[in-house]
């Protein structure tokens, strides 16, 4: 898999290279390089997490700038705990003023500024002032909530058509082998017979959650959850959490103190390791990461290039293009979720191995 | 990597946090415990119909060799009643046979002896009309000869002579 992040990274930039290039030789026309600035703000804003559920914006007739979605709560704990709408801060352009303090978003982040809404910035051009106790409902925080929602609705539904009869129905006969290829080929070949079922619940929670989730990222609804490094970081914690305290002590053994080796080898290995029980689930916070916003980059650039050629050969070449990598994306998408499942099973299958004389 | 501290949103960790770990109790306790014990009480209960149909087969088997057992038991049985029988027929053939033949046997025994005795009292009878045959023929030879003496004489010498031969 590093192989294929390494693959994205490298279409990234090369994409990046062509689109200069094209920014060279098109720079006759007026306004283009504005609406070259235009996609590449578009991306990078779709990119980040918001303080509203935008679902689209257009400029209207007037030549303003008009936004179709629903403001979100925005709750921060700066001296005292303040709840307020975010149509208060109206999409970045806006001063919210709350009990006197005046907070201002920028590129999805909030900051405390004076009245007219300035931000400072210090010597490595950050604003400064920013709100870190920040747990307002934002745009993620909001789909994570509805894709919850969804889930449990149909697992628990699911559920209630088996107290019925030994069969599942309707959506469930679809939902139900990929439980069953879950549990027969992911969990008990990684895990064992034995011990697989303590972790079914989080195995199965995590594949259907980061596959729908990836899957919403791929609707035109503007939905960007799995490329947010706070997500990935939630779900990788979980798995070396589980991983740590189920593990036994044959694991703790291999780490610690390696049997077989000799013993200036097993100082040195130690920290190695130990370092490796971290370095795991880094790894899969690093890939699912990677791999969707590296995916989203893509398409939304090749999507945005045929805006720029503005010829019919060019942008239907773009748009082929931006289709069949929409359909490479719905593969990457259930792929990333069998991957961060396949992988968290094969690290809790490392914590509870009984111990071979073979080693 | 500094964009991604920078980009590192506490709130969205801790929300994604608490969301996620709810649902996978909320999904533990009401999806995936009754989904997969449905799925193993089917699994189960497949394997133990396939079992038991497997012993079923089985049984069918052996009650086919049974009952080619019994089926040829009763053939060997038929067979020796058959002998048995052919034999007491025979036997009995051959009973009758020798039974009759001592009978016959017996008849003819009883049948000779009473011939000897026929044939004995029929002597007897022969030599008792012969000797009164001979009785009448002598007296009247005798009252014929008593008419001259010496003849009568001669005569009576000779009947002696006779009656100690005989």
């Amino acid at each position: 898999m590093q192989k294929k992040t390494l693959t994205r990274l490298l279409s990234v930039f090369l994409f990046v290279v062509s689109f200069n290039m094209t920014a060279e030789v098109t720079t006759e026309g007026e306004g283009s390089k504005d609406l070259k600035t235009e996609i590449k703000e578009y991306i990078s804003h779709h990119l980040l997490d918001s303080y509203d559920f935008n679902l689209y914006s257009h400029d209207d007739e007037n030549g303003e700038h008009q936004y179709i979605g629903f403001p979100l709560p925005v709750i921060i704990y700066d001296d005292g705990l303040k709840v307020f709408s975010s149509s208060k801060l109206k999409h970045d352009k806006g001063v919210a003023e709350v009990d006197g303090n005046y907070y201002k978003s920028y590129h999805g982040k909030l900051y405390k500024t004076n009245a007219a809404g300035e931000l400072t910035y210090d010597e490595d051009h950050h604003p400064e002032g920013r709100i870190h106790a920040d747990f307002s409902i934002t745009k993620n925080v909001f789909t994570i909530l509805v894709v919850s929602l969804l889930i449990f609705l149909m697992f628990s539904n699911m559920a209630k058509h088996y107290k019925k009869g030994p069969m599942p129905k309707g959506f469930g006969r679809a939902l139900e082998p990929i439980i069953l290829y879950i549990r027969n080929d992911i969990a008990i070949p990684n895990i064992g017979e034995k011990k697989y079922k303590r972790y079914m619940p989080y195995l199965l929670t995590v594949f259907f959650f980061v596959w729908i989730i990836n899957l919403l990222g791929l609707t035109p609804l503007g939905i960007n959850v799995t490329n947010n490094i706070a997500v990935t970081l939630g779900l990788a914690l979980i798995t070396y959490l589980l991983t740590t305290f189920t593990a036994n002590k044959n694991y703790w053994k291999h780490v610690f103190w390696m049997p077989g080796v000799p013993w200036p080898m097993k100082i040195i290995l130690a920290p190695i390791e130990l370092l490796g029980t971290i370095i795991k689930p880094f790894s899969l916070m690093i890939r699912l990461y990677a791999n969707i916003t590296a995916g989203h980059i893509v398409l939304m650039s090749i999507i945005g290039l045929m805006f720029i050629f503005e010829n019919w050969l060019g942008s239907s070449l773009s748009f082929l293009l931006a289709f069949a990598l929409s359909l490479l994306e719905l593969l990457v998408a259930a792929l990333q979720a069998y991957i961060f499942t396949m992988l968290s099973a094969l690290y809790f299958g490392a914590a509870v191995e009984e111990h071979h004389d073979a080693h | 990597m500094d964009k991604l501290i920078n980009e590192f949103s506490f709130g969205l960790f801790f929300w994604m946090l608490l969301i996620f770990i709810l649902l996978v109790i909320l999904l533990r306790k009401f999806a995936w415990k009754p989904i997969l014990e449905a799925i193993e009480t089917r699994e189960d209960g497949i394997k133990g119909a396939l079992d038991s149909a497997e012993k079923a087969k089985l049984e069918m088997l052996n009650l086919q060799s049974d009952n080619e057992k019994l089926l040829q038991e009763a053939r060997a049985e038929r067979e020796s009643m058959m002998k048995e029988a052919r034999e007491i027929k025979s036997k009995m053939v051959s009973d009758a046979k020798e039974e009759a033949q001592a009978e016959a046997n017996k008849i003819i025994a009883n049948a000779q002896i009473a011939i000897e005795s026929e044939k004995k009292a029929a002597v007897a009878e022969l030599k008792d009309q012969v000797a009164s045959l001979s009785l009448e023929i002598a007296t009247k030879v005798v009252k014929d000869e008593l008419s001259n003496s010496d003849k009568q004489l001669k005569l009576v010498k000779d009947l002696l002579n006779d009656a100690t031969l005989n």
